[in-house]
C-alpha cells in the first residue's frame, strides 16, 4: 500500500498535478507567518540589553542560516533516492532544491555581515558559523556548477546526485573542524546574544519566522519543480494536456 | 550441452529524449552467434552495452543462464568479454605489458600464454614496442589476443574487424569460430558478414525510429 | 595452440574449468591495478615531477609577495606548505582517471569482475604515492627555506604524509564526477577544496605545533581519522561516478 504511493510520487504527471493543487497550502500560511514573525521580532520584542535594536536582524538572518541547511539536506536526499531507485523526479526536486539553498545561504551570509558591521565594526570576522556557511555557499555552488557542465540531463542528475551524498557526509565534518579551528583562535562571536535563554517575545516572533520559511520553501520549491518538470518531460504526451486551460 | 543462455527481454532504453531500444527481443544459446546489424545511429552499440550490464534499461532485462544479470553483476561480468569500438590498450605500454594487465586483473595468466596468444594474432615481431608506435590493425590485433585469452563464455563485440585486412578479418572468423565450437556465445555488431556456419547464426537487425 | 588448460574435449568443461580455477584474487587484481600505473608514470617520468616544481614556485611566491624575514615567514609557514600541498595534489588528480577513461582500460576495469571500488582504491594509492609522499618529503625542504627549524621536519613529513592521503582519496572523488567533462581544471578545483578544508584546517594546525616544537599528536590523529574516513567512503563515491560516466 505504502509502496504503490512511493511509486506513484515517481509519475510525472501526478506529480506536476499535485505539486500545483499544493502550492496555495505552503504559500499562504507561509506568508502569514512571515508577515507575523516580522512585526513581532522587529515592532513587538523588546531591544536586547547589549546589542540594541542590532540583534533584530536575527529574525531573518537565523531562519536563513537553518534553512540552508536544511535545503541542502533535503536536496541530498532527493539526489540519494534518485540515485538508488532510478527515479527521475526525486532527481528533478534535487535540482529545483539547489538555487533555493544557495539563495538561503546566500542571505544568511548578508544578513550576517550585516549583523557584525554595526556590533563590531568589521562585515567579516572568520566567525566559525559565518565560515561554514560560506563553505556551505561552495557546496551549492559546486553542485550547479556540476550539473551546468554537464550536458546530459541523465547523467548530471546522477553525477550530482554522488556529489550531493558526499556532500551532506562533509557537511559535519567541515562544521566540526570550522568550529575547532575557531576555538584555537579565541575569535570573539557576534552571534551570540548576550542573555543564556530567550524571552517568549524574542522566542515566538523567531519560532514563526523558521516556520514561515521552511513553508515558503516548500512553496517554492513546489513552483520550481512544476516548471522543472515540464522541462524534463517536454516531449512526452501528457504535457499537452496538462498545460492547455 | 551448455547451461549458458543470453536472454534480452523487452528492452527500452532512451537517451536524452531519443528512445535508441525500442523493445529489443532476442534469445542466444550456448554455440551461437547473434549478429547485430542496422545503420549508425540504431543503437547497436547501446545494445551491447546494455547486454554488458554498463547500460541500464528503462525497461526490461539481460538474463544470463536464466537469471538476471543485476542479481549478480560482477559475477556475470567475470563471465563475459567486451570489446568496444577501440581496442582498450595504454599507449604507453607494449601489447605484452597491456595484456599482463588487461587480463591478469581477471585472471591469472602466465607468460607464456600471453606469448602464444599474441603469437596466434601474428604480433610476436612488435610485441614489446609500446603501442603508441603500432598501427590501428596492430592494436586491433592485441585487442583479439586478449579476447582469447580471457578464456570466458560470452563475448560482445562492437566492430571487431575495424582496421583490419583480409587476413585479419578471416583470423577473427577463426576465433568466432572456435568459440562457438566451445559452446561459447558471440554477439556481434559488424557491418559485413561473419564468415560462421549459417545454422549457428541469427541476425537482429535495428532500424532508425 | 591451446589457449585454455585443457582444451581437449568438452568445449565447456574447458570453459567452466579455465573461469573457475584461475580468477584472479583481489588482492592480486588491486596489486596489478598498482603496480600498472607506477610504471604508466614512470614511462612519462617528465611529467611525474610537475607537482614537486609546482610546490617549489609556490612557495618560492610568498617570500616574494610578503617578506624575505625568515622570522615573519615562519609565522605563515604552515600555511604557506599546506595551501602548496594542496593545489599540487589537484594539479595530479585531473590524470588519475582522465586517460583510462579515453582509452577504454577504466570501462574494462568496470567489466573485470573485480571490485571497481577496490581497483580505484588501488589507483588512488598508486597516486598518493607519486604525489603526495613526494610532497611529503619535500615540504621540510620548503619549510627550512621559510625559517622553519630542523627539529620540525618530522613533524612536517607526518602531517603531509597523512594529510595528503585524505587529499588524494577527496581529489578522486572530484576527478572521478568530473570525468567527461572537457576543460574540468577549474571545476575539479570548485568541487575538491571545499571538501579538502578540514584537512587544511588540522593539518596545519599539526604542521604549525610541530614548528613551534609542541605535541601535534591531537590535530595528526584527527587528520588520520579523516585518511581512514576517506579510505572507507572515498573509493565507493569515485566508483559510483565511474560507473555513471560509462552508461
Amino acid at each position: 500500500m505504502a509502496w504503490t504511493w512511493f511509486h506513484r510520487l515517481g509519475s510525472p504527471p501526478y506529480i506536476y498535478a499535485l505539486a500545483g493543487r499544493l502550492t496555495p497550502w505552503f504559500a499562504w500560511p507561509a506568508g502569514a507567518l512571515i508577515v507575523g514573525g516580522l512585526y513581532g521580532g522587529l515592532v513587538l520584542a523588546p531591544p536586547d540589553w547589549q546589542q540594541g535594536d542590532g540583534f533584530r536582524i536575527i529574525y531573518v538572518h537565523a531562519p536563513s542560516a537553518w534553512m540552508s541547511l536544511m535545503v541542502y539536506t533535503t536536496m541530498a536526499v532527493a539526489a540519494g533516492t534518485g540515485l538508488i531507485w532510478r527515479m527521475k523526479v526525486a532527481h528533478a526536486v534535487a535540482a529545483s532544491c539547489a538555487p533555493i539553498g544557495a539563495s538561503f545561504t546566500f542571505a544568511a551570509l548578508v544578513t550576517g555581515a550585516l549583523w557584525g558591521q554595526p556590533m563590531w565594526g568589521t562585515y567579516w570576522e572568520w566567525d566559525p558559523r559565518l565560515t561554514s556557511e560560506l563553505i556551505l555557499l561552495f557546496l551549492y555552488l559546486g553542485y550547479m556548477g556540476l550539473r551546468s557542465a554537464i550536458e546530459d540531463v541523465q547523467r548530471a542528475d546522477r553525477m550530482s546526485a554522488v556529489l550531493a551524498v558526499v556532500g551532506v557526509v562533509n557537511v559535519p565534518i567541515i562544521h566540526y573542524s570550522v568550529t575547532w579551528w575557531n576555538s584555537l583562535h579565541q575569535a570573539p562571536s557576534v552571534m551570540k546574544l548576550a542573555k543564556p535563554t530567550m524571552p517568549p517575545s524574542m522566542l515566538i516572533p523567531l519560532l514563526m519566522m523558521l516556520l514561515g520559511f521552511t513553508l515558503f520553501f516548500f512553496a517554492v520549491l513546489l513552483v520550481r519543480l512544476r516548471a522543472e518538470v515540464l522541462s524534463r518531460e517536454r516531449s512526452a504526451t501528457w504535457i499537452r494536456e496538462a498545460v492547455s486551460p | 550441452m551448455s547451461e549458458r543462455s543470453l536472454q534480452g527481454e523487452n528492452l527500452h532504453l532512451w537517451r536524452g529524449d531519443r528512445h535508441v531500444l525500442r523493445g529489443v527481443q532476442l534469445s542466444l544459446a550456448g554455440g551461437e552467434c547473434l549478429q547485430v546489424t542496422g545503420p549508425n545511429g540504431t543503437g547497436k552499440t547501446s545494445l551491447l552495452r546494455t547486454l554488458c550490464g554498463l547500460m541500464y534499461p528503462e525497461e526490461g532485462r539481460v538474463l544470463w543462464a536464466g537469471q538476471d544479470v543485476r542479481s549478480d553483476l560482477p559475477g556475470f561480468h567475470a563471465d563475459l568479454a567486451y570489446i568496444g569500438h577501440e581496442p582498450p590498450l595504454k599507449v604507453d605500454l607494449t601489447p605484452r605489458e597491456n595484456l599482463y594487465y588487461w587480463i591478469g586483473v581477471r585472471r591469472r595468466i602466465s607468460r607464456p600464454e600471453l606469448d602464444d596468444a599474441l603469437e596466434r594474432v601474428g604480433a610476436e615481431q612488435w610485441r614489446d614496442r609500446p603501442v603508441r608506435t603500432l598501427s590501428a590493425g596492430q592494436k586491433r590485433r592485441v585487442a583479439l589476443a586478449g579476447l582469447a585469452l580471457m578464456a570466458v563464455p560470452l563475448w560482445l563485440l562492437d566492430e571487431p574487424t575495424t582496421n583490419l585486412d583480409a587476413e585479419g578479418q578471416r583470423l577473427v572468423g577463426k576465433l568466432i569460430e572456435e568459440q562457438l565450437l566451445r559452446g561459447g556465445l558471440v554477439v556481434a555488431a559488424i557491418h559485413h558478414e561473419l564468415p560462421v556456419p549459417g545454422a549457428t547464426l541469427r541476425r537482429l537487425e535495428l532500424a532508425h525510429e | 595452440m591451446s589457449e585454455y588448460p585443457g582444451d581437449t574435449e568438452g568445449a565447456t568443461a574447458a570453459l567452466v574449468s579455465a573461469v573457475s580455477t584461475s580468477s584472479a584474487s583481489p588482492l592480486d587484481a588491486a596489486r596489478l591495478a598498482l603496480s600498472r600505473d607506477l610504471r604508466l608514470a614512470f614511462r612519462k617520468r617528465g611529467q611525474l615531477v610537475q607537482p614537486l616544481v609546482f610546490f617549489a614556485i609556490v612557495t618560492t611566491l610568498f617570500p616574494l609577495a610578503i617578506t624575505p624575514e625568515l622570522s615573519r615567514l615562519r609565522d605563515v609557514a604552515p600555511g604557506v606548505l599546506w595551501v602548496a600541498a594542496l593545489l599540487s595534489s589537484l594539479l595530479a588528480l585531473e590524470f588519475l582517471f582522465r586517460d583510462d577513461a579515453y582509452d577504454g582500460t577504466l570501462e574494462q576495469y568496470a567489466l573485470s569482475g573485480q571490485s571497481l571500488t577496490w581497483l580505484l582504491f588501488a589507483k588512488t594509492a598508486a597516486h598518493w604515492l607519486l604525489t603526495g609522499l613526494p610532497l611529503a618529503l619535500m615540504a621540510p625542504l620548503a619549510g627550512m627555506s621559510l625559517g622553519v627549524p630542523a627539529a620540525a621536519v618530522p613533524g612536517i613529513v607526518a602531517s603531509v604524509a597523512v594529510g595528503s592521503v585524505a587529499l588524494s582519496l577527496i581529489g578522486a572523488v572530484g576527478a572521478a564526477l568530473t570525468l567527461g567533462i572537457k576543460r574540468s581544471g577549474a571545476l575539479l578545483s570548485l568541487l575538491t577544496l571545499p571538501l579538502a578544508m578540514p584537512v587544511l584546517i588540522f593539518g596545519a594546525r599539526a604542521t604549525e605545533l610541530a614548528i613551534k616544537g609542541g605535541g601535534y599528536a591531537a590535530p595528526l590523529q584527527l587528520l588520520g581519522a579523516l585518511a581512514v574516513l576517506g579510505v572507507t567512503l572515498a573509493p565507493l563515491a569515485a566508483a559510483a561516478a565511474v560507473r555513471i560516466n560509462l552508461e
